[in-house]
């Protein structure tokens, strides 16, 4: 299947620019959302309580708060559709999402175990982390080719989500539960500076070296035998780059749990804009992924204040619309 | 650089399409690999290629067998063109030949001065200058053909390897290519191609590998291997065999065995 040409492609010349821009729209968003919220803070207050002066309250809801959770919602969004456009280019299928290898059943599921069993000093987010870990690496070792490794991802993604759902029977009428069921729908209530300062390195590490293997994702995307002839060799190509995507989207999903659509979305979006080379689509994905799940999370906090809706419910709204219209466009 | 193949069988699993193949490709050369359909000519460039491990004898590149060289060592001295590229991204045509340089990079895979220079030699070479910017979607077969010569030669190869190059070009293109590739084999480049077109097998390449019945059945200089009693062996076809009077070189017409002419 071959992508059409986008008519924007041609526009953006200057990727510099779009660089520049993609960053300070970045650090504005995570900024604007500090000043977004359901507390009725005025911007003023807002502003003192950024140079560590006025009321405790507005301080506590901006720095403890507001601040931390529209970061961390920057790092996952980033690393997500990072992680996606990863997943996308090494399958070569473009319905692949950061999920594919069951890392976000893997990750629920490990989450759940140690809810309904683990020792309470047990962290969850690090069950949910090797879950995650552990299914990847499961299907890694079942699938060989590429549509192995899809299949095996949704065989095991199925029986993780068995996994959940027994756990959840275990546990239900009780309130276990609804700690389970955080990871099921996902979400950035729990944002911390701790949180933000584990996944802030994982995310610029990750980025890096993906990046660095951005011409060799290109050339993984003409099939394995050409890649071959290019003179790499494709499995342990492949190792590198999901390894890399799949760190980057277990470390998040242990801290936000399993939050859907971003990382299928934005790297079609870019790549719409600035055509499929790896090199410009990987970084540029980050920033937009980032920027998107700021701007997702402010509007499901804000849209039924003081109630939140789930993050993920907000990113399918406007991820299944804009899925069906690439999928009229790939007619 | 030299390419030696030494009694080789190759095939897939149980099923042995080619056996006892003996052959030798020098610098400057162009071998024509013909034969009927499903006589191995893929098969066997994909075992040249390093990309199907011989179940029987040996190939060696330079005195060092293929089967010891790392994907990386063989891209730097060998380039393929296969039969049917696909391409599942819409690249820009200069993005994809720019992945030529790979087996001469490591990550990040900058391009350096002598990447860019190879590059833009590249495109020279294939006259897709003017395309360089265009989308691969927006090129014709034979256009997108030789974006895929042009990625080759990107990697500076000494030897190439070339699986019906011309097959959805028409007449003009196929000329013009093989004209390139013979220009590039003049400047010391080994090639080897499988054709099927025997007409232009003959004029474009300096020695012939008839391949049929799971063997080689005949190798040398056009006028050695287009012989009546070999195409009829291989092709099961009568023929009649002229020189032509510009090229000066053998020429065949064919028909079925019991029609008249």
């Amino acid at each position: 299947m071959l992508y059409k040409v986008s008519p924007f492609r041609k526009t953006v010349t200057h990727h510099l620019l779009l660089f520049t821009l993609l960053s300070a729209l970045s650090l504005g968003s995570v900024l604007a959302a500090v000043f977004l919220g359901p507390a009725p803070l005025s911007f003023s207050q807002v502003v003192a309580a950024l140079l560590g002066k006025g009321e405790d309250k507005a301080r506590i809801i901006v720095w403890e708060l507001r601040f931390p959770r529209a970061s961390l919602g920057f790092l996952a969004g980033a690393a997500l559709s990072l992680s996606g456009a990863v997943m996308q280019g090494v399958f070569r299928n473009p319905l692949a999402s950061p999920y594919v290898l069951g890392v976000a059943a893997g990750s629920t599921a490990g989450a759940a175990a140690a809810v309904a069993f683990g020792p309470s000093f047990f962290p969850r987010p690090m069950a949910a982390f090797l879950g995650g870990i552990c299914a990847a690496f499961l299907v890694w070792k079942l699938g060989r080719t590429e549509l192995g490794l899809i299949l095996a991802g949704i065989a095991l993604s199925s029986l993780f989500s068995a996994a959940t759902s027994f756990l959840l029977f275990l546990t239900a009428g009780n309130r276990r539960l609804e700690e389970i069921l955080f990871w099921t729908m996902g979400g950035l209530s729990r944002a911390t500076w701790p949180d933000v300062r584990l996944l802030a390195p994982i995310v610029a590490g990750g980025t890096l070296l993906l990046w660095a293997w951005a011409r060799r994702l290109d050339a993984l995307s003409l099939g394995e035998e050409s890649a071959r002839f290019l003179g790499l060799e494709p499995r342990a190509l492949r190792r590198i780059l999901l390894g890399g995507a799949v760190l980057l989207t277990a470390s998040t999903v242990s801290l936000t749990g399993t939050i859907g659509f971003v990382g299928l979305i934005v790297p079609h979006m870019m790549r719409l804009v600035l055509g499929p080379g790896h090199r410009k689509l990987l970084p540029s994905s980050a920033l937009a992924g980032g920027v998107f799940l700021v701007w997702a999370d402010v509007f499901a906090r804000l849209v039924l204040a003081p109630a939140e809706l789930p993050v993920g419910v907000v990113t399918a709204l406007v991820g299944v619309p804009f899925f069906l219209f690439l999928l009229r466009r790939a007619r | 650089m030299r390419l030696r193949v030494c009694e080789l069988s190759v095939g897939y699993g149980k099923r042995i399409v080619l056996e006892g193949v003996d052959l030798e490709l020098n610098p400057g050369e162009i071998l024509g690999i013909i034969g009927p359909n499903g006589a191995g000519k893929t098969t066997l460039l994909r075992a040249m290629a390093g990309a199907l491990r011989p179940q029987g004898g040996a190939i060696y590149l330079d005195g060092q067998a293929l089967s010891k060289l790392s994907a990386r060592d063989l891209a730097r001295r060998m380039a393929v063109v296969s039969q049917v590229p696909t391409v599942s991204l819409d690249f820009r045509v200069r993005e994809l030949v720019e992945l030529g340089r790979l087996p001469h990079l490591r990550p990040p895979d900058h391009l350096g001065p002598a990447d860019r220079n190879a590059v833009e030699r590249a495109l020279r070479l294939t006259g897709l200058e003017e395309l360089a910017d265009r989308p691969i979607s927006s090129l014709s077969g034979g256009e997108r053909q030789r974006v895929f010569l042009a990625m080759a030669l990107a990697q500076e190869p000494r030897i190439l390897l070339l699986d019906e190059p011309v097959v959805h070009l028409d007449v003009r293109y196929q000329l013009e290519f093989l004209n390139r590739v013979r220009k590039l084999s003049q400047e010391g480049l080994a090639v080897a191609m499988a054709l099927h077109d025997l007409n232009l097998a003959s004029r474009f390449s300096d020695r012939l590998l008839l391949l049929g019945q799971g063997r080689v059945l005949a190798q040398g200089r056009p006028e050695e291997v287009l012989v009546p009693e070999l195409l009829e062996q291989a092709f099961g076809v009568t023929s009649w065999v002229f020189i032509h009077p510009v090229t000066g070189r053998p020429w065949v017409e064919f028909s079925l065995p019991s029609a008249d002419p």
